[in-house]
């Protein structure tokens, strides 16, 4: 099974025309559903659905309520190596691009936990570069060994791997898989992915499938928002989510909306993705898929973070750094990319609380 | 006549059960229990850290109260038993909610995996409370697996539908030899009352609580419409009829020879 086959489906549709068609009556009908097929989802990112952006706010606030209610569930992401064989033009790990390149020892493993844990946090997100040579998967699995005894859940997002390999990594107690295919255009795919073993567009778009084949009980996707029409990008990756969810009925599906931050190299992002952009996109979703996750990370600046987080956002990061070593200043590199939002995790917990929201530290129990 | 729910051995004089999540703060769970009356609360296993200072749901419920722990995330029958042994190792006691979810679209019990986890449960010594669709065969399955009460649910859980399922649910209320407590779907303090009318031994309610403006209100709200029904169940209610009802039109003949 794949998601390609239904990708493939779209691939002679005129989107532009269709978005460009809708009116006011299409954005009301659907308005009035309960369920939205994927078209109604796609006149919902229509130009005319910006004229009702207050309604599908409130409805998306209604469905998250109803379904996660009031509380945001907290993590940190933890660099384990920025080591990468890839040539993303986007990224500020492109192998092409001269920083100063660090994998952690175990024994800097635990002082990363340690640093983190003192600050609550039980759910770690675990990242490295696409260098299967230097951060391989025993390398992984024996970091997740160590994580286990301070984090209650262990997220990976990491380089593609067949469903073997995820399998180590499950039986190391890694319990969620975070994923993006960056863009579902093959074509502009091909292009911002010039060589290294991320340029196979499908062995990519399969591992969140092969993750959960792999057990797995959880599930991100997204798109890399700024590579290419927004539109086109949140459709598909809907599309993607639904297909998983349907597919992999027992899973937790969650998509993230990673809008793009100026980083190392000179890569500017093709499209300029504005607030309104993502509030449509979110409330979007969220009308689409009631029970999806929905992730927002500290790429968003505090003030925009707490303007959306009603809107159907369902976890955040908090506390974070995108360098290796980062959280106990093991050294000091540069990130993949910059953060906007600087809070400390007490700080955000300060905010949320204040906002009315129940900022949740742990939401899953490692039961290896 | 005293009025009491007995559960693994425990009685209770208040029928509404209450759960912890989705409150925007954990620092409202004594007041929901204070207003409610309520003494038996679950609680998810995943969202417990016993060695948190901020962040432990455990400090806000009350001693006395019954803990319910859940076996939330749980996708089998194997997943369920050992987030149960979980729960009892970290002090939660030896209650245990089972939810067996392997749908995470409409959120609704896998029956024939509850049941075997319900069976190895009872034989360790919990006190099970399976968590399931109103499936007559499979309470029945229950019962022999020796579960302590039965949890149907009204609709699918935290869509506030009300007693959709309420056929199936009576079913079960009529025929099975265990408390049967409606969980799932309740919006509204009315279809609270409405399930105790019709004989259940209780509700629990959580998503309808927590999402309201005001949860400790409406707390007090359904407990109240849990006793109004409760008491309507006990008087003996008259029989309801679709139609206006002249005295004897069929058999009058038979009072005027």
């Amino acid at each position: 099974m794949s998601f390609y086959p239904i990708l493939k489906q779209y691939e002679s549709f005129d989107m532009d025309r269709f978005l460009e068609g809708v009116n006011d009556k299409d954005v009301r009908h659907v308005l009035q559903k309960t369920r939205l097929t994927d078209l109604d989802f796609l006149i919902l990112l229509s130009g005319k659905a910006e004229d009702y952006l207050e309604e599908m706010a409130n409805k998306a606030h209604q469905l998250t309520v109803q379904n996660f209610g009031r509380v945001i569930q907290f993590y940190t992401p933890m660099y384990l190596s920025n080591f990468c064989n890839n040539q993303c033009a986007y990224c500020g790990f492109n192998t092409t691009n001269t920083i100063e390149r660090k994998q952690l020892t175990l024994d800097e493993v635990k002082r990363e936990a340690e640093a983190i844990s003192q600050t609550g946090l039980k759910h770690i997100l675990v990242l490295t570069g696409d260098a299967p040579q230097l951060a391989t998967v025993d390398y992984i699995s024996e970091c997740c060994n160590i994580l286990r005894d301070y984090f209650s859940s262990i997220a990976i997002e990491i380089y593609a791997l067949t469903r073997e390999e995820y399998e180590i990594l499950e039986h190391a107690g890694v319990d969620a898989l975070t994923i993006y295919q960056e863009t579902y255009s093959e074509e502009l795919y091909q292009t911002l992915h010039p060589k290294g073993p991320k340029k196979d567009y499908r062995f990519r778009l399969d591992a969140p499938e092969r993750g959960l084949q792999a057990n797995f009980r959880s599930v991100g996707i997204g798109a890399l928002l700024g590579l290419n029409r927004w539109q086109q990008d949140i459709f598909l990756t809907a599309l993607h989510a639904d297909y998983l969810q349907t597919a992999y009925t027992e899973a937790e599906i969650s998509i993230s909306l990673p809008r793009m931050r100026p980083h190392e190299g000179c890569f500017q992002p093709a499209h300029t993705i504005s607030d309104k952009s993502i509030v449509q996109m979110m409330t979007a979703l969220r009308l689409f898929l009631p029970r999806a996750g929905i992730t927002v990370s500290t790429r968003e600046s505090a003030t925009f973070r707490n303007n959306i987080l009603r809107l159907g956002v369902t976890r955040m990061s908090a506390g974070s750094c995108t360098s290796v070593g980062g959280h106990s200043q093991i050294s000091n590199q540069t990130g993949q990319f910059e953060i906007s939002d600087n809070r400390t995790v007490e700080e955000m917990t300060v905010s949320l609380k204040r906002l009315g929201y129940q900022p949740v530290f742990k939401d899953w129990q490692c039961i290896l | 006549m005293d009025d009491y729910l007995e559960i693994g051995g425990r009685k209770f004089t208040n029928r509404l059960f209450t759960g912890t999540g989705k409150y925007p703060s954990d620092e409202l769970i004594p007041d929901i229990i204070n207003a409610s009356g309520s003494e038996v609360i679950t609680v998810a296993l995943r969202r417990v850290d016993m060695d948190s200072e901020t962040d432990n749901v455990m400090k806000h419920i009350p001693e006395h109260i019954q803990l319910l722990p859940n076996t939330s995330g749980a996708r089998n029958a194997s997943e369920a038993v050992r987030i149960a042994k979980l729960a009892r190792a970290a002090g939660c006691g030896n209650w245990i909610k089972i939810e067996v979810i392997s749908d995470n679209k409409y959120l609704l019990p896998d029956g024939h995996e509850t049941v075997k986890a319900t069976e190895i449960l009872a034989k360790d010594g919990f006190v099970v409370l399976p968590y399931i669709n109103p499936d007559f065969i499979i309470a029945k399955q229950l019962v022999s697996a020796g579960a302590a009460a039965v949890m149907p649910l009204g609709a699918p859980i935290g869509t506030n539908r009300g007693l959709q399922t309420r056929e199936m649910i009576q079913i079960l209320i009529d025929e099975i030899p265990l408390p049967i407590v409606v969980d799932a779907g309740i919006g509204k303090p009315s279809h609270a009352c409405e399930a105790m009318e019709m004989g259940a031994a209780a509700c629990l309610v959580n998503t309808a609580i927590a999402s309201a403006d005001n949860p400790v209100v409406m707390a007090r709200a359904f407990s109240n419409a849990i006793k109004a029904g409760r008491d309507a169940y006990l008087s003996g209610m008259g029989v309801v009829h679709q139609l206006a009802r002249a005295s004897s039109p069929l058999t009058g003949f038979l009072r005027d020879a």
